[in-house]
């Protein structure tokens, strides 16, 4: 009886979700068709570090922006980027716990993949088994949705790949022939948000500067295909340090993964980028901003 | 043809008599794997200063059926260390995935991979032991090949009973009667590590594939050769045992069609 007070109050209210009764609960939709708690996972990833993704023409790049919580943390311990098999990387937005379960899951869905086909999961088949069980935690009362925005970075082999625990190859001529020269594989960038919902990607944004990350992803054209592996590792770079510039006074750490294609730097695996090549993109990305900075001030002068 | 549809289609009592039931137990105790189908012979590894070289020929044979002949019995685990198989070759491709695996786990820490030869010997052979103590042996007999946590080059062998033994140069399978023998004339037990040079070493393991060819009559003459040094390995599988020469084998006599 309480309840149906408590909604039959909201009931004239309705655009907004407080005090209808129909948030407190998971997996109850309200009467316009919201599920009030998946938007209030949206909002935890909206406060997390902007995390973003390239899919580049010979690979897949990764970065996050990790804000310093504390002087007592170590530089560069605390990795945020994940390794999913060999060739996924997974950075998620939001709660850093739910972001480790789910990649804990994906590891799993790699390795269970592995005993059944003997061979690497496609990127695709990952997306879409973590979208299933994210979505999973939407429909029920029990559990509450994922505060994390995830995004799975991969690269399935162009080359042929042998079956786990091949041991020959085979005659090389008679039946079962193979069709000459064929191509399969390539990069993958996959977005999966706290509904179970999925897409792919170009250029990936989410966290708290996903806008201005998006804008700048936006300008690169990525749809044409024609950015290097490594000019993303510059972009994205440039694009965290974009992103941050609203929240400046808080001190950040740049986190950047990849994956390149087979005969690339990291042959086919996910690996972070080096040392060297993210400090040099770092840098160019402080010089880019400081130059953008000088075209202001010369046009206030002006 | 009766009236009783289970009995339709098999022996006729009245004919063969009774089914004896004993044929089918049901209950009793559980029988493994107890011989090897598809097998692989001998693994000969030896040290040299600086690193550890190991070979085996690519053959897997089917009882005396030389069965498949392009097969790869070196396997590579992480970035500096090699297992080389002998035995079952199914089981060989079961230990390879669980290594796999294993590699896969190790670089989910972005230190990557540390297991050395050592660690993967150790844990090889528990695997081994584990198995024969439950009756459900994995048929193998493996040499590991590589560095310790020392840094210093690592060759031991595991067997499918879980035993494990190490020495400067070893081989497996027919190789332990026809190889050691002939690593122990060209390195003596009283010569140091250091003394021993990598082309020594190779030119050691090509003679031992040679004799092994000659006399072993599961073995063959395409060979895989990896090279484990500081630099990383390098691996040749599509190998040939060069300057054979058959003239003894018309001396030999006592077998076959040739009696006297």
């Amino acid at each position: 009886m309480v309840c149906l007070l408590v909604w039959g109050f909201g009931g004239l209210r309705f655009e907004t979700s407080i005090g209808t009764g129909y948030d407190l609960s998971n997996s109850v939709f309200s009467p316009d068709g919201r599920n009030f708690q998946v938007e209030y996972a949206v909002k935890a990833v909206e406060n997390g570090g902007t995390a973003v993704g390239i899919r580049c023409k010979d690979g897949v790049v990764l970065a996050v922006e990790k804000i310093i919580t504390s002087k007592l943390l170590k530089p560069g311990a605390n990795k945020r980027i994940a390794t999913v098999d060999r060739h996924v990387g997974i950075v998620s937005a939001g709660l850093v716990p739910d972001g480790r379960h789910f990649v804990s899951r994906a590891r799993d869905e790699a390795s269970s993949w592995r005993g059944v086909y003997k061979g690497p999961i496609p990127t695709s088949a990952l997306a879409n088994r973590l979208g299933g069980y994210v979505q999973a935690y939407t429909l029920y009362s029990s559990v509450r949705p994922f505060g994390t925005t995830a995004i799975v970075a991969g690269w399935d082999s162009e080359a042929e790949l042998a079956v786990d625990g091949q041991v020959g190859s085979g005659p090389s001529s008679g039946s079962g022939g193979k069709v000459e020269g064929a191509k399969g594989g390539g990069p993958g960038l996959y977005m999966i948000e706290p509904s179970g919902l999925y897409w792919g990607y170009y250029g990936a944004a989410t966290g708290k500067g996903r806008q201005a990350a998006k804008a700048e992803l936006e300008k690169l054209d990525l749809s044409s295909g024609n950015l290097s592996l490594a000019d993303g590792v510059k972009e994205a770079a440039r694009i965290i340090y974009v992103a941050h510039e609203d929240s400046k006074d808080k001190e950040f750490e740049l986190e950047m993964s990849w994956i390149s294609s087979v005969d690339g730097p990291t042959k086919g695996r996910h690996e972070e980028v080096p040392k060297e090549l993210r400090e040099e993109a770092e840098k160019a990305a402080k010089r880019a901003l400081e130059g953008e900075d000088e075209e202001e001030e010369e046009k206030m002068e002006e | 043809m009766n009236h009783f549809p289970e009995a339709w289609g098999r022996p006729r009592d009245d004919v063969y008599g009774a089914y004896d039931h004993s044929y089918l137990q049901t209950t009793g105790p559980k029988a493994h794997t107890s011989s090897p189908a598809v097998t692989g012979t001998s693994v000969l590894g030896v040290k040299f200063n600086g690193g550890v070289v190991l070979a085996t020929d690519n053959l897997a044979s089917y009882g005396s059926l030389a069965r498949f002949t392009d097969v790869k019995r070196l396997r590579v685990f992480g970035s500096n260390a090699i297992v080389g198989f002998g035995g079952d070759v199914s089981d060989m491709q079961y230990i390879d995935r669980l290594l796999e695996s294993i590699d896969i786990r190790e670089n989910y820490s972005h230190h990557g991979n540390m297991l050395n030869a050592k660690n993967l010997h150790t844990y090889l052979s528990k695997v081994f032991y584990k198995r024969r103590s439950e009756f459900n042996p994995l048929w193998n007999h493996v040499l590991v090949a590589g560095y310790d946590g020392e840094g210093e080059p690592f060759l031991s062998s595991a067997d499918l009973l879980g035993t494990t033994f190490s020495a400067p140069h070893l081989a497996t399978g027919f190789g332990a009667h026809l190889a050691v023998p002939i690593l122990r004339r060209l390195f003596p037990e009283e010569m140091p590590l250091e003394e021993v040079s990598k082309e020594a070493a190779i030119d050691a393991l090509k003679q031992c594939l040679k004799v092994l060819y000659y006399r072993d009559a599961r073995s063959m003459d395409k060979y895989s050769i990896a090279v484990i040094t500081k630099e990383g390995i390098d691996i040749k599988e599509n190998e040939v045992i060069e300057g054979q020469s058959w003239a003894f084998a018309e001396r030999v006599k006592g077998y076959g069609a040739q009696t006297k």
